[in-house]
């Protein structure tokens, strides 16, 4: 279909701290036990998209990923792995890997969406439109019942950060304004809201960093604009800001070349069915404004920033929080739990102990022994983790080779591999940076815990 | 050379030009000849020169003689039991009917809309022998061709001598019992005419002129299925065995496909299970429309969508095509197939033959997918359907010794010659005639949006022409705003009303310009539903009525109504009025009272060829009547291009 797929996995993302490291970059973040790179790739390989290009911030944490794929992805898809230097952005991410991209469009998916909404469809709206750039947009998802009231004030104020302020026009296909942060004022280009006549501002919904970009505009944006660092914050809404003004000289056709070598009355002909076409079809505001006065074509130049929005039933989130990592955690093994490609079911059950209970919407890893009288409640436990008797583990994630000792209660926690928590421990609402040691006996509440940094 | 051609002119009179001196359907012809006379640049100059080739009644070949006399032969032998013994003894009358050639030339000169009229009279008339005959196929074609001729022929004052009883009984008593001639008989006319048929195909085989189009199949394009079986044996027997074999052969061939019906059980299974898209169920919808595909709402939008990659083997700007013809973006006969040939071309650039396999049959199997997606989409308009045929032919007439990409680039400029030349040029052709039409001080009428009028109408104002617009709209998709956009930017005066107002509007009205999908042989005009009111009113009003339509959307089909083939549009969009509270008085009706409401949002419809006074073409301007002859005559020309 001519469409090239780049995904950002990312590196080390500061969102995460104590969970991500270098030994486990954020695309290997164990989602449910797997990790979190595989759903974005599950779901292209489901819409038969197997040329991948996987863009990696850090060479390290490119080996790693690489490794990852090689393993799991062993001839059933074709990946590139792409290093690039740490914190140049996303935008810079693209602009590095820029002369890999030779198709006509580029789907640009972010590493860490979990999500079921095909990416054909947004390919699909994009091609229908001729769009320059089209962006999938989803309803904000609903942020765990806090039952265990977890993450305070702090938590919350970061997630205000991530509301996005969207305009739309009545048809709900076009994009005209995006803004990422709540700011005191917005600005809205006159000339837009002039052309379109009314202009519908959500703040429902949120960026999925999903994009498909017509890539000369891509390249040229990316190209003129060097000091553009993300592409959610710089080009998006730079290309909604210009869409009436296109600098970039963008589609419109590869026409002009061919016509100058022809006579002027194939030309004349190309004008006229061009016209046909364009008086068929149902002109766009874009259309509408790029008319002149009097009614000949277009002088000025347009590009069209359509939106895909996503239904509200299907499932789409970022990973991009300590928050939506426990929500994921718990919307993944629990009503979405579609989402979990087969491979990853529950393995050979683990050893427990007598009297020892898992409730339902857990995940436990395979060679994980537990204790008697253990407790297991919508979480999730990793690979050979040993967990001594009397535990209690609720609303928490527990990665891989984690030792709990006897007597702890663990409530809507991450504990990451390699912990050990001695005896009688007591977490609430904490993150466990990996390799770290909980000694006897402690409590924690709405921490993170890791490892000195040498 | 010169014989073939002769021959083939033959059914060019038997069709076109038939004439009876007193039809019984006499009532609508002095109104129809009203507006000829009202205005006569119609009448005059352009429209009979290209006429003139229609009149003339073509010299009387002896091939064609012996056809018909040979016909007898293998009549009574011949085929089904039901037939009537009385067969053999009417095709004398095939023979008498040429020898009374010259009453019929005189229609051409002043009887010209009458000469329409009464063929559209007996076509109505023949309409229910169609019926009557469940003939699979060939049946149909013949008896509402043959018809008036053989009736003709009943008519004739100078019987020969050999008649048979019957005839001459019903040559006496000529009117009265033409006018209702039972089931059985025409049915034995039939027959006899296809066993005719048969025998004068034989004879041309036997004669060895291989190519010559048989003379008797005046309705159908020759130029694919020419040749006739390599070898006719000479015993008698068998060689009729033959024959027919050929001729259902052939006639198997040229019948378009039998149209899927969408109310059978098996066949819908097996189209589900094949289709892309999901079929939606038959629910809610009129009885009587039940056999047309059911509409595509935007619910399938989302469906295919999601599938964008699974589809790799439609091209993406096939895809792109079909996704925008599901969503309505894109709409207008013109345009559809300008998008879909466009499409093609793309696909073709992009296409490699696979290993051990040749272009001109895996392109064509290709094409025929992509083609099926795109019905799926949308059902083909007629226009469509042609170019289809075209390119299907231009790649089946691929030399095998051109290289694939010579092979690609000849097929691309192929599709840009029949862009150009048959949509492009045509458009421009047409412009000039129809504005030669325009005078100063004229009101003129249209309806809906064709680009073709709207073209006329912006070129008329250029050259300076005084006139003003009253454009006519309907729901639900009030194209004609669009259209009227267009004209007010450039500075025309127009009067914007509703269909159902259009009896008031009509009375100012001088012209009425109507853009077309496709205009059928027999001159009726497919075209967006709510056209044949609009003509029907301008008949009554005595407005003329021009149908201005590219050459290309001619189709040899014979529709007599737009309930057999039609196109069902999303019901939700009549029974709902966007922006409007007000009037939604179906919203909230429960799922039990639903099922007693049946929403119908039809698209097309039919205009009977009465009510047009001229069609504007780029073969020039013609009466509705001229249609089969561009048909025959041009048809085959556009596929050899």
């Amino acid at each position: 279909m001519d469409f090239q797929v780049v995904v950002l996995a990312g590196g080390n993302s500061k969102n995460l701290t104590p969970l991500v490291s270098k030994e486990l970059p954020k695309p290997l973040l164990p989602v449910a036990n797997c990790p979190v790179l595989n759903y974005v790739l599950h779901q292209l390989e489901q819409s038969n998209l197997k040329d991948l290009i996987v863009v990696v911030e850090g060479e390290d944490a490119a080996l790693l990923v690489g490794a990852w794929i090689s393993g799991t992805f062993i001839d059933r898809l074709h990946v590139e792995i792409a290093a690039v230097p740490e914190d140049i952005g996303t935008a810079g991410a693209l602009r590095a890997i820029s002369h890999h991209l030779t198709a006509k469009d580029i789907l640009v998916v972010s590493g860490d969406l979990v999500s079921d909404v095909p990416p054909g469809a947004l390919a699909a709206t994009h091609r229908r439109h001729d769009a320059a750039v089209t962006t999938m947009l989803c309803s904000i998802p609903v942020s765990g019942p806090l039952e265990s009231g977890s993450s305070g004030g702090k938590d919350k104020a970061k997630k205000l950060g991530r509301y996005n302020i969207i305009g739309l026009d009545p048809s709900k296909q076009f994009l005209l304004h995006i803004a990422t942060e709540i700011e005191k004022d917005a600005r809205i280009s006159k000339r837009i809201l002039h052309a379109v006549g009314q202009m519908e501002m959500r703040s429902d919904l949120m960026d999925a960093h999903m994009y498909a970009f017509k890539r000369s505009v891509l390249q040229e944006v990316l190209d003129v604009k060097d000091t553009f660092q993300s592409l959610k914050e710089d080009v998006l809404p730079y290309l909604v800001r210009s869409q009436l003004k296109s600098e970039a000289l963008l589609n419109r056709t590869p026409q002009g070349e061919e016509n100058s070598n022809e006579k002027v009355s194939s030309q004349n002909n190309q004008a006229f069915i061009s016209r046909i076409l364009a008086n068929a079809s149902t002109p766009s505001f874009h259309g509408i404004y790029s008319e002149n006065p009097d009614g000949s074509s277009s002088t000025r130049k347009t590009h069209k920033c359509c939106v895909y929005i996503a239904s509200s039933s299907s499932y789409c989130v970022r990973l991009n929080s300590i928050q939506a990592f426990m929500d994921i955690n718990r919307d993944v093994t629990g009503d979405a739990d579609h989402l979990l490609s087969p491979n990853n079911i529950i393995g050979p059950s683990p050893k427990l102990g007598t009297k020892t209970t898992v409730g339902p919407n857990c995940r436990l890893g395979e060679g994980s022994e537990m204790g008697d009288k253990c407790q297991v409640k919508r979480s999730i436990i990793g690979r050979h983790c040993r967990i001594g008797s009397h535990v209690k583990v609720v609303n928490s994630v527990v990665m891989n080779h984690v030792t709990i000792g006897d007597g702890c209660i663990i409530q809507g926690s991450v504990i990451c591999s390699n912990v050990q928590l001695q005896e009688r421990v007591e977490l609430k609402d904490c993150q466990v940076g990996a390799g770290f040691v909980v000694t006897a006996g402690s409590e924690y509440k709405a921490e993170s815990l890791a490892k000195k940094e040498k | 050379m010169d014989a073939r051609r002769m021959s083939r002119a033959v059914p060019r009179v038997r069709q076109v030009g038939f004439f009876t001196p007193n039809t019984p359907v006499q009532q609508p012809r002095p109104q129809s000849a009203a507006p000829s006379s009202e205005s006569p640049p119609l009448s005059d100059s352009p429209a009979s020169n290209s006429l003139s080739p229609v009149m003339i009644p073509p010299p009387r070949h002896l091939s064609d003689n012996l056809g018909g006399r040979t016909a007898a032969v293998p009549v009574p032998g011949r085929e089904n039991s039901g037939e009537l013994p009385t067969v053999g003894s009417y095709n004398p009358s095939e023979s008498v009917l040429w020898l009374d050639s010259p009453p019929r030339s005189r229609i051409g000169d002043e009887e010209l809309s009458e000469g329409a009229e009464s063929s559209l009279g007996w076509y109505r008339r023949s309409n229910s022998a169609k019926f009557a005959s469940s003939l699979p196929s060939g049946g149909f074609n013949l008896s509402t061709v043959k018809h008036p001729e053989s009736v003709a022929a009943v008519e004739a004052k100078n019987p020969l001598p050999g008649k048979s009883e019957a005839q001459k009984e019903q040559a006496s008593s000529s009117k009265p019992l033409k006018a209702k001639t039972t089931k059985a008989e025409r049915r034995a006319l039939q027959e006899s005419q296809r066993a005719a048929k048969a025998a004068s195909k034989a004879e041309a085989n036997k004669s060895g002129t291989a190519g010559e189009a048989p003379s008797s199949k005046p309705m159908k394009q020759p130029p694919l299925k020419k040749d006739g079986p390599p070898v006719a044996s000479s015993i008698a027997a068998s060689e009729r065995i033959g024959v027919d074999r050929s001729v259902e052969k052939e006639r198997k061939k040229d019948l378009p496909p039998p149209r899927k019906q969408f109310d059978d059980e098996s066949r819908g299974g097996r189209a589900k299970r094949r289709s892309v898209l999901n079929q939606p169920e038959a629910r809610n919808r009129v009885e009587l429309f039940r056999h047309l595909p059911p509409h595509k709402n935007g619910t399938q939008l989302p469906y295919l969508q999601s599938k964008f990659f699974e589809l790799q083997e439609k091209h993406p700007a096939v895809y792109k095509v079909g996704l925008q013809y599901l969503a309505g973006d894109l709409s207008g006969g013109n345009a559809r197939c300008i998008a879909m040939l466009q499409a093609f071309q793309e696909a073709i650039r992009d296409y490699s033959t696979p290993p051990e396999k040749t272009l001109s049959r895996d392109l064509t199997s290709k094409i025929g997918g992509f083609v099926s997606f795109l019905i799926e989409c949308r059902p083909l308009s007629m226009s469509m359907g042609n170019a289809i045929r075209f390119l299907k032919s231009r790649i089946a007439r691929l030399p095998l010794t051109l290289s694939e990409s010579e092979a690609k680039t000849t097929l691309c400029s192929d599709i840009d010659r029949f862009i150009n030349e048959k949509i492009v040029l045509a458009d421009k052709v047409i412009l000039r005639h129809a504005a030669t039409k325009i005078r100063d001080g004229d009101v003129l009428l249209t309806y809906g949006s064709s680009c073709v009028v709207e073209m006329i109408l912006l070129y008329a104002h250029e050259l300076g022409k005084q006139f003003r617009v009253v454009v006519v709209d309907s729901h639900p998709m009030l194209e004609g705003q669009k259209l009227l956009r267009r004209l007010v930017v450039k500075g025309l005066s127009c009067i914007y009303t509703q269909l159902n107002a259009i009896s008031y509007v009509m009375h100012e009205v001088t012209r009425v310009f109507l853009g077309a999908s496709s205009i059928f042989s027999n001159g009726t005009v497919y075209s967006m539903v709510g056209t044949a009111s609009v003509a029907m009113v301008a008949h009554a009003f005595r407005v003329p009525v021009l149908v201005c339509c590219e050459a290309y959307k001619f189709h040899e089909r014979v529709q007599l109504d737009s309930i057999c083939f039609n196109e069902l549009g999303d019901p939700d969009a009549i029974s709902k009025v966007p922006g409007r509270v007000d009037v939604n008085f179906l919203d909230n009706l429960t799922d039990k009272q639903k099922e007693n409401l049946e929403l119908l949002n039809l698209k097309y419809d039919a205009t009977p060829s009465d009510y047009i006074s001229v069609i504007v073409t780029d073969y020039g301007m013609i009466p509705p009547t001229s249609v089969p002859v561009i048909v025959r005559e041009y048809r085959k020309e556009y596929l050899l291009i």
